[in-house]
């Protein structure tokens, strides 16, 4: 029985993906001059985690075509992370060069998500992150890796925790700093989380591990609750709840960070975020992608009576 | 997991129109039109074929206040009583629980609103909560009279509206006196939505020395998408019946635009997905929603019903 926030961190560090993972996914394009300044506005809420890039080519994802200048241009906070995703060695040359200090890399915890998404094997798109692994070794860039479809599937349905932990675990073993285990399609709940945690954590340290959960059936702050409760104490969110799923068109995507730092705020862990200051964040990107916000907390903030 | 209960009583799908309080008329003048009786007596009947035990149906609170609920008597006898579900109604005062058992209108199981903040008491219903606990001790023993079962409700029992956060220790004050005087159950209201599972705990921990925990029930509001978090909170403190509303039906009234009710089906794919039964269908609730959303020309608020209703 795990009495409830007993184990939970003092501390959570709240890894911020609204610039890539946030905007990727929204079908409306932003110049560069926007998502500098949104990382701009971001840097200064006191988050230390900011994802600002994705080196994929922009064949595939024409939102993130400006990788260089955005990288170029922003204003980098001492003290904050501006890790960027690189699918292959190529991309994290060119990332390398744009000055990019950490990257990240996208496994699947499912085999035809994997086939689908990029083309290949779960084993063959983690050869592919072992020769990014050696390079950045190389370069003394740490990495991140990411595990999706962790609680489920578009195409196949339920996915075994075994699964998952064998992905996280050969992740962890190249060398990945941390494993950031993702909801992709936001099915899972409290039960499923715990059960993947659980198998996890087992061949994973639970210091290692982040959770990355998408709201799309409104069950993530559930999830993260859960998560927090297993001593997990590194949760990915987005601005504003940027980026829709794009399984279930018209649903939310990714959990909002107002709504996330709301919970952890009032659980009394600290964050080091100043949400004022991230809801301007949030506001600002939203206006400029002409959308409401999907944070509830900024909902309710700016529709007072 | 903690010690999540394995079955759950599921819920009083709220029908959001029936709140006894004099400053929804603000948000009623927002809704405009008043939902004719057919809809609400079809919206219920449609929730009594879903497998939901407890369906809250009206309120016998002054036409004068709430126009809404104009209709109480035609919506009770309207309906279809389905033999396995309970159809409680709002009674604030001895006058309404009379119009609501009354033989015309029927009602075997009421509800009385107290709250943890006097301000938002005298506000609300313009007297104070000790007032308000001798006009709801005249109902309960009314009510003990004719064997009518009565459920309190405790508002704001994590936070206020006008006064802020609230102390766990009023809400428990409040929670034991209306257990004591009567009340078979006390639901928790965080009307304003402000909860977090570290209040929300902390206020359980307080209530449940007073009040056996089999006895409480949490009413989440999703203002600050708190409530999934709130209600998971909740059940690992044992705690097994929630109150939830149909497509999240129901704004909240100190935050234009923002929502409300914590919507019944986002909280039935949490329950069913850890393995919690509540006997209800979610699929059928799905439909429900669709149909009442589609009548009031509103979208729903359940993300479950977004995402189901959007699938590529």
């Amino acid at each position: 029985i795990i009495k409830y926030f007993g184990s939970i961190p003092r501390r959570v560090k709240i890894v911020e993906v609204g610039p890539r993972d946030g905007l990727q996914n929204e079908k409306t394009i932003v110049p560069a001059e926007t998502k500098i300044r949104l990382i701009d506005m971001l840097s200064d809420s006191g988050l230390s985690v900011i994802e600002a890039t994705s080196f994929v080519s922009p064949k595939w994802v024409p939102q993130m075509a400006d990788q260089m200048e955005v990288m170029k241009g922003i204003r980098r906070k001492p003290g904050v992370s501006y890790p960027v995703l690189t699918p292959n060695l190529k991309g994290f040359q060119a990332a390398v060069e744009a000055g990019a200090s950490e990257v990240a890399i996208f496994g699947a915890a499912s085999e035809l998500f994997s086939k689908k998404n990029i083309n290949c094997s779960v084993e063959e798109s983690l050869q592919r992150f072992e020769q990014v692994m050696v390079a950045a070794k190389a370069a003394g860039v740490p990495v991140r890796g990411y595990v999706s479809c962790v609680l489920g599937c578009p195409y196949e349905g339920k996915v075994a925790p075994a699964k998952v932990a064998k992905v996280a675990k050969r992740l962890y073993s190249m060398g990945c700093y941390e494993i950031s285990l993702g909801d992709t399609i936001g099915v899972g709940t409290p039960g499923g989380m715990s059960e993947m945690l659980e198998a996890v954590s087992k061949v994973v340290p639970v210091g290692a591990l982040a959770v990355h959960c998408h709201d799309t059936y409104g069950q993530a702050l559930a999830n993260i609750l859960v998560a927090l409760q297993m001593g997990v104490s590194v949760v990915d969110s987005s601005v504003g709840g940027l980026g829709g799923c794009p399984y279930a068109q018209g649903a939310s995507g990714n959990v909002a960070t107002e709504d996330v730092v709301y919970m952890l705020h009032g659980l009394g862990i600290q964050t080091g975020v100043d949400l004022p200051k991230l809801m301007d964040a949030g506001a600002f990107i939203c206006h400029s992608l002409n959308r409401r916000t999907s944070s509830k907390v900024s909902q309710a903030t700016h529709c007072k009576l | 997991m903690g010690n999540v209960p394995t079955t759950v009583k599921h819920c009083l799908s709220h029908e959001q129109l029936a709140r006894d309080y004099p400053w929804l008329k603000r948000w009623l003048v927002e809704e405009k039109e008043i939902v004719p009786t057919e809809v609400k007596v079809q919206l219920i009947d449609r929730l009594s074929d879903t497998g939901l035990s407890v369906i809250e149906a009206t309120s016998f609170v002054s036409s004068k206040w709430v126009p809404q609920m104009a209709d109480h008597t035609e919506v009770l006898q309207g309906i279809r009583k389905s033999p396995n579900v309970r159809y409680p109604v709002l009674t604030p005062n001895m006058h309404g629980f009379q119009n609501a058992v009354s033989l015309a209108a029927g009602a075997t199981e009421v509800a009385v609103f107290g709250s943890a903040s006097e301000t938002f008491s005298r506000k609300n219903i313009n007297c104070s909560i000790d007032e308000s606990m001798l006009r709801f001790e005249e109902v309960l023993n009314a009510a003990k009279d004719q064997q009518i079962p009565v459920r309190g409700y405790v508002s704001c029992a994590l936070g206020c509206p006008h006064e802020g956060p609230i102390d766990p220790s009023k809400v428990t004050e409040v929670a034991k006196r209306l257990y004591e005087m009567g009340c078979y159950e006390v639901s928790l209201g965080d009307t304003v939505g402000v909860g977090t599972p570290g209040s929300m705990a902390a206020m359980l921990r307080s209530v449940t020395r007073e009040v056996p925990c089999r006895a409480l029930a949490v009413h989440c509001h999703d203002t600050y998408g708190q409530a999934l978090a709130n209600i998971l909170t909740a059940l690992q403190m044992g705690v097994c019946v929630v109150d939830s509303a149909v497509a999240g039906l129901g704004g909240c009234p100190y935050a234009q635009g923002s929502s409300g009710n914590v919507s019944t089906e986002d909280v039935l794919y949490m329950l069913h997905g850890m393995g919690i039964q509540t006997g209800v269908d979610l699929s059928k609730m799905i439909a429900v929603g669709d149909f009442i959303c589609h009548s009031l020309n509103r979208k729903t608020n359940s993300r479950v019903a977004q995402a189901r209703g959007s699938q590529l």
